[in-house]
C-alpha cells in the first residue's frame, strides 16, 4: 500500500502511478485501464494521483476525475483495505442477502456505505454480480464470492478483522461453478481450436454464410450479424489510422445473466475464434474484448487462453500460416456500469470516457472505436458464428424456428431446483424451460432482465424466439411465495443506480419512479401516484436516449398489468398521500426542543416510512 | 318572474389563507383594483384575513392558499381547508415549491434555531413552550402535502393573472395564463 | 439551400445537405421547443425537450376504424433531416411530454426564481412558460447544492444546474480550455472545475470567455452584474421564448 495523504503524493505513489503510465505508452484513449490497474497499487485514486494521471496522459484534469467519478468501481475517497460489495439482484435478495449483508456490518460494526473508523473495511451493495444461480453473492475487491452463509459471514469477518490478505483466504470462496444443465449445438459443438478459421472460405463468402444461416444478435437488439458484418466491412476507415475493429461486448451487466461469463470461462476459445472470423471477415486485425469489471476473475485465464492461441498460430501474424491473415486480441476491464453493454457507451468506455451512449447516426459498423469501422458483438453471438463457419449455414439454419435459427443459452435462476445454465434450440416454450429446471408453483419469469418481460402463467405457452419472447438469456423464476411488486421495486432501484445520467427522462425519471415505489412500499400510495407511475414510464419510453431508460418502466408496467393486486394491497383507499412522512418532518424540532406533547406529533393521516434510511429494493421472500 | 330566465347563480363561498408565504399574494389580490367589487357579485368570503373568520365553513367552493407548508400548524390549516373546499388554489411561489421560505432546507433546522437562539455567554436556548408550532424539518410545497386542484405562480401572481384566473375558473373553464401573465416571480 | 424539404406540422421545411431536423426548422422560422441545443454548437441531445414523433401513419383496420400507429420518437436536434418525412412536434402528446421534462428538471434542481439573477432571461423558464407549466408537480428532490464564490468575477450556483453540459462543451471547443467537466452518474451526476481543489477560482476561467456567458440558467453568473433590467423589461417579459424562431437557426456551417 502507498503511502498517500488526502492531498499529497508519496514518491512511492508516484512512481506507481509513473509506471503504470509507462506500460501503457501514455496513451489517453487507455485512461479506463490506467486507473484500474493505479488503484489497484494504491487501493484508492486520491485527488493528487488524478492529476498525476492527467498530468501524464495531458488529459484536463477534470476529465479524469469526470471518468473516475463515473465508475462503481473506481473510487476518489479511501473505501478501506477490504471494499465488499454485496450483489443486489432480486435473486440475491431471495436467496437472503439482506440479512447476511446486516449481519456482517453488526459484526464489523459498520453502516452499510461507511468506512470502518480504523480505515480497513467498507460494506455496500453494487447490481447483480451475475452469480444468480450460486448467490448470495458479493464481491471483495471486486473478486467474486458466491454461496454466502452465516458462517461464511462470520469467518470472512474474521479474515477481514486479522487483515489477512484475500489471497490467503480459503480457495472454496472464490469457487465460481459453471452449473451447465442443458447442452445444445453451441455447448456441445465437438471443435478443437482452429477448427472454424481452418474453414474459412472467402470474406464475401463467409458473410453470405452467416447472412444464410440467419445468425442474430444474442445480447439483446437481434440485429443479423451477417448484415452487421456486411456493412462494417463496407464501410471505410478515416484518417492516418484508418482500421476496422471487432468489438466482443462481454459486459454482462443485465440482472439475471451469466451465460456470458460460462462461455468465456470454458468456451473462450470459441468466442475468440468467432472475434477472429468476424476480423477477417470485416478486414480488422484488432479485436477488444470489453468485459466487465465483476468479470476480473477471468482475466488471467482468459489471457493464458490468447497466449495458447497466439502459440498455435491462430492469433497474431500470418494466422494459420497464411499471409496478410493478422489479427489480435486485447481484453480491457470495465469497472461496474450496466450502461456500458450499450454497444456506444461500450465505445466511448474503450476510448477512456464515461460511459454514456453516443448519438445515433452514425452507426458503429462505420464509425465505432476511435471513429473507424466496428462490429461490435456480443460474446454468444460470436461463439455462434465461430460454430457456423466451422459447421456450415445449412447445418446451422435447421436448428430452432423458422424466423430464430440456432440455439439460446439460457441463465436460469430463482425459485428452481436446478438453477444454471441451459441451452436450447430457439422455440422452446417458457412451460418446458420451467420443467426442465425443477420449478414448481410458479407465478412469474422474469425473462431478458429487468429490462425484459414478466411472464404470468397464463403466457407459459410462449416460446423463446425473436418472434415471440426475444431474450439475451436471463430467465429468473418466481413461485407463488414471491412478492412481484418488491420484484419490479428492486428493479427500479437497479435503473436508477446504473443511469448514465445523460438524458433528463432517464436521469430524473428513474428517481422519481423509485420514489413512487417506495412511496406505494411503505403502504403511502393511492390511484394518484399510480398515475404518476404511468406518467414517468411513458416519458421514460418516448423520450430517452438509449435502451436503459426506454426499457427502465417495463418493470412496472408489466406488474401493473399482471400483478396489480400485488399493487393494490398496498394502496391506500386515500386517492392523495403525502410525499413524505409528517410526523417524521417534525423529529429535529423534537430533539432540539425536547418536546413529545400531542402538539408535537401529528395524530392525523400521515405517511410513516417504514423503509428506513438506505433501504434498497424490496425484500420478495 | 320570467320563467324561461336562468335562475340566479349561487354565490361561490372562498376562503383563503396564508401559510408560510409573506402575503404578498393577498396583497396583489388587492391589486385587482377595482373588479373587487365585480368579484364579491360572484363570491363571499369565508374564512379569509379580509373577514377574519377563523375556521373555514364546511362546503366552501373555493379555497385559495399562499405560503409553502413550514410548520405542524400549516398543516393542520391546510387538512382543514382540503376538508373543507372542493377545489384548492396553490396561490405563488412559495405555495407551489416553498419558495424563499424553502432555501432553508439547504441547511440543517438544528443549526438554524442553533445560530439564531444563541445568546452571548448564555448558550442556546431553543423555545420549547408547547403553544408554539413545531417546525418541520424542510419546507414543502402545498401539493406535497395534500391534493391541490390548481396552481396559480408569480412571486406574487399579478392583480392581472389573478382576475384571469379567477374569471376563468369561475366561468368554469381551466386556468390559462398566456404570456406576460404566467410568471414565477 | 438544396430543393429537398421535409413536412413539420404538415408544413413544408426546405433543409440542406447534413442539417438536423431543429436546424432547418429554426431556419424556416418555425419554433421546436429546446434547452441543450444552441445555435453555435453541435447538438448534443440530452434535454430531450425538443422530442419529435417521425413518419406516424394513419391504418384502416379490417372492420373499417381508422387507427394511427405512432412514428419513432427523436430528438430533434441530432436527428438528421430527411427528405419527405413527416415530421410531428405541436401535438397534445408531445407538448405534455414536454412539460413532464420541464418539470422533472424543476424538481431536481432548486429553483427559486425569486431570488434567481437569470429570471426573465433564463431559457428554462422561458420554457416553461411557453409550455404553461403551472407547478413542478412532482416532489422536490431539495437536494444540497453548492455555491462557488472562489472566482473574482464568477458565482456559480450549482443549484439550478440542468445539466446540459454548454459551458462543458464551450470550453473545450471553443475557449479551449477545459474548465468545466462531469462526474458522477445518473441521479449523482455533477458539474465540476478542472482544479484540484475543485474551485472555479483556481481554473484559468475568464469572464470573457465563452463558457462563462453561455448557461441558459442561473448557474454561472457574472459577480456585481444581478438584476439589471427592470421586471416587466426583461427578454421573456417582452416576447416569449417562441417567438421569433430564426434566432435560434445555426450561426455556421456544422459538423
Ligand atoms: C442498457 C443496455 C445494456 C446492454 N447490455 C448488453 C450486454 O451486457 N451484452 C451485450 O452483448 N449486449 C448488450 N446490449 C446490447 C448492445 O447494445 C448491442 O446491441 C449488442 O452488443 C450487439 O451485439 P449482438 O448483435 O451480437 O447482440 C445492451 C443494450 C443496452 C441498451
Ligand atoms: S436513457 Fe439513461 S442510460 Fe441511456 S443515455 Fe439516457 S440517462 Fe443515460
Ligand atoms: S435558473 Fe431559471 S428556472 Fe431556475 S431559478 Fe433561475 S430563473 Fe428560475
Ligand atoms: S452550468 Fe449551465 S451551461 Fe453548464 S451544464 Fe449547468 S446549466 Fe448547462
Ligand atoms: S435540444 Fe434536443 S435534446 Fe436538448
Amino acid at each position: 500500500m502507498g503511502n498517500v495523504t488526502s492531498n499529497g503524493i508519496g514518491p512511492d505513489d508516484s512512481g506507481a502511478v509513473q509506471a503504470v503510465l509507462s506500460r501503457h505508452k501514455h496513451d489517453a484513449s487507455r485512461l479506463m485501464q490506467i486507473l484500474r490497474e493505479v488503484q489497484e497499487g494504491l487501493t484508492w485514486l486520491s485527488p493528487a494521483v488524478l492529476t498525476a494521471i492527467a498530468n501524464g496522459l495531458k488529459l484536463p484534469r477534470a476529465r479524469v476525475e469526470g471518468v473516475a467519478g463515473f465508475y462503481h468501481f473506481f473510487h476518489t475517497e479511501s473505501l478501506g483495505r477490504y471494499r465488499v460489495l454485496w450483489s443486489d439482484n432480486i435473486t440475491d435478495r431471495m436467496a437472503g442477502n439482506a440479512d447476511l449483508m446486516a449481519r456482517m456490518c453488526k459484526k464489523l460494526w459498520l453502516k452499510p456505505g461507511d468506512v470502518s473508523e480504523d480505515g480497513l473495511v467498507s460494506v455496500g451493495t453494487t447490481s447483480c454480480t451475475g452469480m444468480c444461480d450460486q448467490g448470495p453473492a458479493l464481491l471483495v475487491n471486486y473478486r467474486p464470492i458466491t454461496r454466502m452463509t452465516a458462517d461464511r459471514v462470520d469467518k470472512i469477518v474474521d479474515l477481514i478483522r486479522k487483515k489477512v490478505p484475500l489471497e490467503e483466504w480459503p480457495s472454496e470462496y472464490f469457487l465460481v461453478e459453471d452449473n451447465i444443465r442443458r447442452k445444445d449445438a453451441l455447448l456441445d459443438n465437438g471443435l478443437a481450436p482452429g477448427d472454424a478459421l481452418r474453414a474459412l472460405k472467402s470474406p464475401q463468402e463467409m458473410v453470405d454464410t452467416i447472412k444464410a444461416s440467419g445468425l442474430r444478435g444474442r445480447g439483446g437488439a437481434g440485429f443479423s450479424t451477417g448484415q452487421k458484418w456486411e456493412f462494417c466491412r463496407a464501410a471505410v476507415g478515416t484518417g492516418a489510422n484508418a482500421a476496422h475493429y471487432v468489438v466482443c461486448n462481454a459486459d454482462e451487466g443485465e440482472p439475471g445473466t451469466f451465460k456470458d461469463r460460462v462461455l468465456l470461462n470454458s468456451y473462450a476459445d470459441l468466442v475468440f475464434e468467432g472475434m477472429t472470423v468476424a476480423g477477417y471477415v470485416i478486414g480488422a486485425k484488432k479485436g477488444l474484448v470489453y468485459l466487465r469489471g465483476e468479470y476480473r476473475f477471468l482475466l488471467d485465464k482468459l489471457n493464458a487462453v490468447l497466449e495458447a492461441r497466439r502459440a498455435a498460430k491462430l492469433l497474431g501474424q500470418s494466422i494459420l500460416g497464411q499471409t496478410g491473415f493478422d489479427f489480435d486480441i486485447e481484453i480491457h476491464l470495465g469497472a461496474g456500469a450496466y450502461v456500458c453493454g450499450e454497444e456506444t457507451a461500450l465505445l466511448e468506455s474503450l476510448e477512456g470516457k464515461r460511459g454514456v451512449p453516443r448519438k445515433r447516426p452514425p452507426f458503429p459498423v462505420s464509425s465505432g472505436y476511435l471513429g473507424q469501422p466496428t462490429a461490435v458483438n456480443n460474446v454468444e453471438t460470436l461463439a455462434s458464428a465461430a460454430l457456423i463457419a466451422a459447421k456450415g449455414a445449412a447445418w446451422y439454419k435447421a436448428i430452432g424456428t423458422a424466423k430464430s435459427s440456432g440455439t439460446k443459452i439460457l441463465s436460469i435462476s430463482g425459485d428452481c431446483q436446478r438453477p444454471g445454465i441451459y441451452e436450447y434450440p430457439y422455440g422452446v416454450t417458457v412451460a418446458q424451460v420451467l420443467a426442465d429446471c425443477g420449478a414448481r408453483d410458479t407465478q412469474a419469469c422474469q425473462i431478458a432482465g429487468a429490462s425484459g418481460l414478466c411472464v404470468a402463467p397464463g403466457e407459459f405457452g410462449r416460446k423463446i424466439a425473436f418472434e415471440d419472447i426475444p431474450t439475451g438469456g436471463s430467465f429468473m423464476v418466481f413461485d407463488n411465495s414471491r412478492d412481484m411488486f418488491q420484484v419490479a421495486r428492486n428493479f427500479v432501484h437497479f435503473f436508477v443506480d446504473e443511469s448514465c445520467g445523460f438524458c433528463t427522462p432517464c436521469r430524473v425519471g428513474t428517481t422519481l419512479l423509485k420514489n413512487v415505489m417506495d412511496k406505494i412500499s411503505d403502504g403511502h400510495g393511492g390511484e394518484y401516484d399510480i398515475n404518476d407511475a404511468w406518467r414517468i414510464i411513458r416519458t421514460l419510453k418516448t423520450a430517452s436516449h438509449c435502451g436503459l431508460g426506454q426499457t427502465a418502466g417495463n418493470c412496472v408496467a408489466d406488474t401493473l398489468q399482471k400483478f396489480r393486486p400485488s399493487y393494490e394491497l398496498r394502496l391506500n383507499v386515500r386517492d392523495f398521500e403525502p410525499a413524505f412522512d409528517l410526523d417524521s418532518a417534525l423529529s429535529k424540532m423534537r430533539e432540539v426542543t425536547g418536546r413529545d406533547d400531542p402538539g408535537a406529533h401529528f395524530h392525523i393521516a400521515h405517511r410513516k416510512s417504514k423503509s428506513g434510511v438506505g433501504a434498497k429494493g424490496g425484500d420478495a421472500s | 318572474m320570467n320563467a324561461s330566465a336562468p335562475p340566479p347563480k349561487r354565490k361561490l363561498l372562498v376562503a383563503t389563507t396564508s401559510l408560510a408565504g409573506c402575503f404578498g399574494c393577498h396583497m396583489s389580490f388587492l391589486d385587482i383594483d377595482e373588479r373587487i367589487l365585480d368579484l364579491v357579485e360572484l363570491v363571499d368570503f369565508d374564512r379569509s384575513p379580509i373577514t377574519d373568520i377563523k375556521h373555514c365553513s364546511p362546503n366552501c367552493d373555493l379555497g385559495i392558499i399562499e405560503g409553502g407548508v413550514c410548520n405542524a400548524e400549516n398543516v393542520h390549516v391546510l387538512h382543514e381547508f382540503r376538508k373543507n373546499c372542493k377545489i384548492l388554489i396553490a396561490m405563488g411561489a412559495c405555495a407551489i415549491n416553498g419558495g424563499l421560505p424553502a432555501q432553508r432546507n439547504s441547511l440543517d433546522i438544528r443549526d438554524i434555531l442553533a445560530a439564531v437562539y444563541a445568546q452571548p455567554g448564555r448558550g442556546v436556548h431553543i423555545p420549547n413552550d408547547p403553544e408554539i408550532p413545531l417546525l418541520l424539518n424542510e419546507v414543502h410545497p402545498l401539493h406535497e402535502v395534500v391534493k391541490i386542484d390548481y396552481f396559480l405562480p408569480g412571486c406574487p401572481p399579478s392583480g392581472d393573472a389573478i382576475w384571469k384566473f379567477l374569471t376563468d375558473l369561475l366561468a368554469g373553464r381551466t386556468p390559462t395564463l398566456g404570456h406576460g401573465l404566467i410568471h414565477y416571480d | 439551400m438544396s430543393n429537398e424539404s421535409f413536412f413539420l406540422d404538415e408544413e413544408e421545411i426546405p433543409f440542406a445537405e447534413g442539417q438536423t431536423i431543429i436546424q432547418a426548422a429554426l431556419s424556416a422560422g418555425k419554433y421546436i421547443p429546446h434547452l441543450c441545443y444552441h445555435p453555435e454548437f453541435k447538438p448534443h441531445g440530452s434535454c430531450k425537450l425538443c422530442t419529435v414523433r417521425i413518419d406516424s401513419r394513419t391504418i384502416t383496420t379490417e372492420d373499417g376504424q381508422t387507427v394511427k400507429i405512432p412514428g419513432r420518437a427523436a430528438a430533434s436536434c441530432t436527428t438528421p433531416a430527411q427528405a419527405g418525412q413527416h415530421v410531428e412536434s405541436e401535438t397534445d402528446e408531445l407538448r405534455d411530454l414536454r412539460r413532464t421534462l420541464v418539470q422533472m428538471l424543476l424538481v431536481e434542481g432548486n429553483h427559486y426564481c425569486p431570488s434567481c439573477e437569470k429570471s426573465g432571461k433564463c431559457m428554462l423558464q422561458g420554457l416553461a412558460y411557453d409550455l404553461g407549466v403551472m407547478d413542478p408537480h412532482f416532489p422536490q428532490y431539495f437536494s444540497k447544492r453548492e455555491v462557488d464564490a472562489s472566482h473574482a468575477d464568477i458565482l456559480l450556483d450549482f443549484n439550478r444546474c440542468i445539466l446540459c453540459e454548454l459551458c462543458v462543451r464551450a470550453s473545450a471547443e471553443m475557449d479551449k480550455k477545459n474548465v468545466f467537466s462531469l462526474s458522477g452518474r445518473g441521479n449523482t451526476k455533477h458539474l465540476i472545475c478542472n482544479s484540484e481543489s475543485g474551485m472555479l477560482g483556481d481554473t484559468n476561467l475568464a469572464a470573457t470567455d465563452k463558457a462563462a456567458n453561455v448557461c441558459p440558467v442561473g448557474v454561472i453568473l457574472h459577480k456585481r452584474h444581478g438584476f439589471e433590467v427592470p421586471y416587466g423589461q426583461r427578454r421573456f417579459d417582452k416576447a416569449p421564448i417562441s417567438d421569433n424562431a430564426v434566432q435560434y437557426a445555426p450561426v455556421k456551417e456544422q459538423v
